[in-house]
């Protein structure tokens, strides 16, 4: 109508998810709830299990701490991916936030990829925060470059469990909270990142090695080198993972796509 | 010029339930239009089409000649809907900017601020504005691409008074600088004070689309009031061309299209009448024949 002519007819890509990513991360930042369960739990169970050994070599030449460090790492970025995308679809749905957002001209797939973002980041602080606490409380010392490895590989790893936390979240409803720690804490433990999985008792020892859990902690054990799988072994089975969530929470948001707005 | 909406042959089936039952809409650029009817008559599934929020089971909706899930179509809408949220723990003006960021040409986020009134409280959290203050919000984000056309799903529920002249105010405003308003609504008021056209949908059909001035010499051009010693029996209205009757008391009201003949029957019948009053039929009374109309058929 007055529109100049020339003028685009969206909005940029970039800006939108810029702005959709930051709004995410203050989303995270201000429920005290989350900043405490995200980068203050992993930091504390550290300190209760790993703390005491992290001056210790094991007889395979690799440090305890790091290793507990990676343990508990995996752990911080499995949380963040499984709370931040089951509790984040929950509320949405519940507090009807889905219905605005969707009659707004953001794309479905911007919304996507600043959740995952965010999420992302969000985890980074927390492993930074970790490692942090562990090399300057701790004492532990490993390369830049090993910290690093243990980084991206717990990143590029989490893809499974952001699938996870999506199928909680249309699953569950509103006790998605409640869910996602019945799920998630236990099979983190059964997997050994609390405590090694050779201390586990003998039938936890037998369930670990077909946790999705399990074969994540291994992608950050082999990074510390402690004695651990092929990462093409962990990378195959987290896959597996990935797609059998995935085609849950798929089948979840179609139901619910059908129902709210068919 | 393309219509800004379309609706051809539009049903909506909710499983058992036919919420829509061939709907046919089309809306001009620059018109004003208000959607009207009693609650479950179809008004919310209407604008959901139009948005695209549902699909159509059958016949066709579009949004600017395009899909209304088309984002070029989006870009040029706004939309306030009746049930919706937003993130608590972002600030006003946190949220605004973020809805701005959805739009190519977004007004500026102080101009936004100030239409709806924000400006006191846009460093306050969401969570913690009232009732009126949300759908202040929920208007600012409405207005913020700068839209061509608005979609406003009951927009006065839970105003105060003042909020709500406010509110049509400036939603007058809008539309005299040529916006385009579609809005869903059972304050009749709303739609006689806003719309140059009434869209009365009842039963999931459109049974009347026309002026509000028409729709009122349409249907019962007199409303009869009155007061009586004795309460009126339905015998005393037996047979006589009245539309509606709603009595409180011992005060009477009717709707007629010969107003005469209803008095010289009363009269007639030795109905004692105090109070009387013969006064042109408001918006209210009109589409109370018009939806009784429907049921009775």
């Amino acid at each position: 109508m007055r529109r100049a002519v020339g003028a685009p007819a969206v909005a940029p890509f970039g800006r939108m998810l810029l702005m959709q990513t930051w709004s995410r991360l203050l989303w995270f930042w201000r429920i005290p709830a989350w900043t405490v369960s995200s980068l203050a739990m992993p930091v504390f169970f550290f300190t209760f299990f790993g703390l005491r050994f992290a001056h210790l070599t094991d007889a395979g030449g690799f440090s305890v701490g790091s290793y507990f460090l990676a343990s508990f790492g995996a752990y911080a970025v499995g949380q963040v991916m499984v709370f931040s995308f089951g509790i984040g679809v929950s509320t949405e749905r519940m507090l009807k936030q889905d219905l605005l957002m969707r009659a707004t001209p953001l794309p479905p797939l911007v919304h996507l990829l600043a959740r995952t973002l965010s999420a992302l980041l969000f985890a980074l602080l927390a492993l930074i925060g970790l490692i942090v606490y562990g090399v300057v409380v701790g004492g532990i010392r490993e390369d830049l470059s090993v910290w690093a490895t243990v980084v991206v590989r717990l990143l590029a790893g989490s893809l499974p469990f952001i699938a996870l936390g999506f199928a909680i979240g249309y699953f569950a409803g509103n006790a998605a909270p409640a869910v996602a720690n019945l799920i998630y804490v236990p099979l983190s433990f059964a997997s050994g990142l609390f405590i090694p999985v050779s201390q586990l008792p003998s039938f936890a020892q037998q369930v670990a090695p077909y946790l999705p859990t399990y074969h994540y902690g291994q992608l950050a054990w082999s990074a510390i080198g402690a004695p651990s799988e092929p990462v093409a072994t962990s990378l195959t089975w987290l896959t597996g993972y990935m797609v059998l969530f995935l085609a849950f929470a798929v089948r979840a948001y179609r139901r619910e796509e059908e129902q709210k707005f068919g | 010029m393309t219509p800004v909406v379309e609706l051809i042959a539009a049903r909506k089936r909710y499983g058992a339930v036919e919420a829509l039952r061939g709907v046919d809409l089309c809306i001009q650029p620059g018109e004003a239009v208000a959607l009207l009817g009693p609650n479950g008559a179809g008004k919310t599934t209407t604008i959901s089409l139009m948005l695209g929020l549902r699909r159509p089971t059958s016949g066709t909706a579009r949004l600017f000649g395009l899909d209304p899930t088309n984002r070029r179509a989006r870009s040029r809408t706004g939309v306030m809907l009746q049930e919706s949220g937003v993130m608590g723990v972002l600030t006003v003006r946190e949220t605004v900017r973020l809805f701005r960021s959805y739009y190519p040409c977004p007004l500026p986020l102080v101009q936004v601020l100030a239409l709806a009134g924000l400006e006191e409280v846009a460093d306050r959290r969401v969570m913690r504005l009232s009732g009126g203050q949300r759908q202040r919000l929920y208007f600012a984000l409405a207005i913020c691409g700068d839209p061509e056309v608005l979609f406003l799903d009951e927009p006065t529920v839970g105003m105060d008074v003042e909020a709500r002249r406010a509110f049509l105010a400036g939603m007058r405003a809008a539309s005299s600088a040529g916006k385009t308003i579609v809005l869903t609504t059972h304050y009749l008021e709303e739609a006689d004070a806003l719309a140059e056209r009434i869209v009365v949908i009842d039963h999931g059909v459109v049974i009347a689309d026309t002026s509000p001035r028409e729709l009122k010499a349409r249907v019962a051009s007199k409303r009869v009031s009155f007061s009586v010693a004795i309460p009126l029996g339905d015998d005393a209205l037996a047979g006589l061309p009245v539309m509606s009757v709603q009595r409180s008391g011992q005060h009477v009201r009717l709707l007629s299209n010969e107003p005469e003949t209803v008095l010289r029957a009363l009269f007639g019948r030795g109905v004692a009448l105090a109070d009387l009053e013969v006064t042109g039929a408001d918006l209210e009374d009109a589409f109370l024949a018009l939806t009784r109309r429907e049921e009775d058929t």
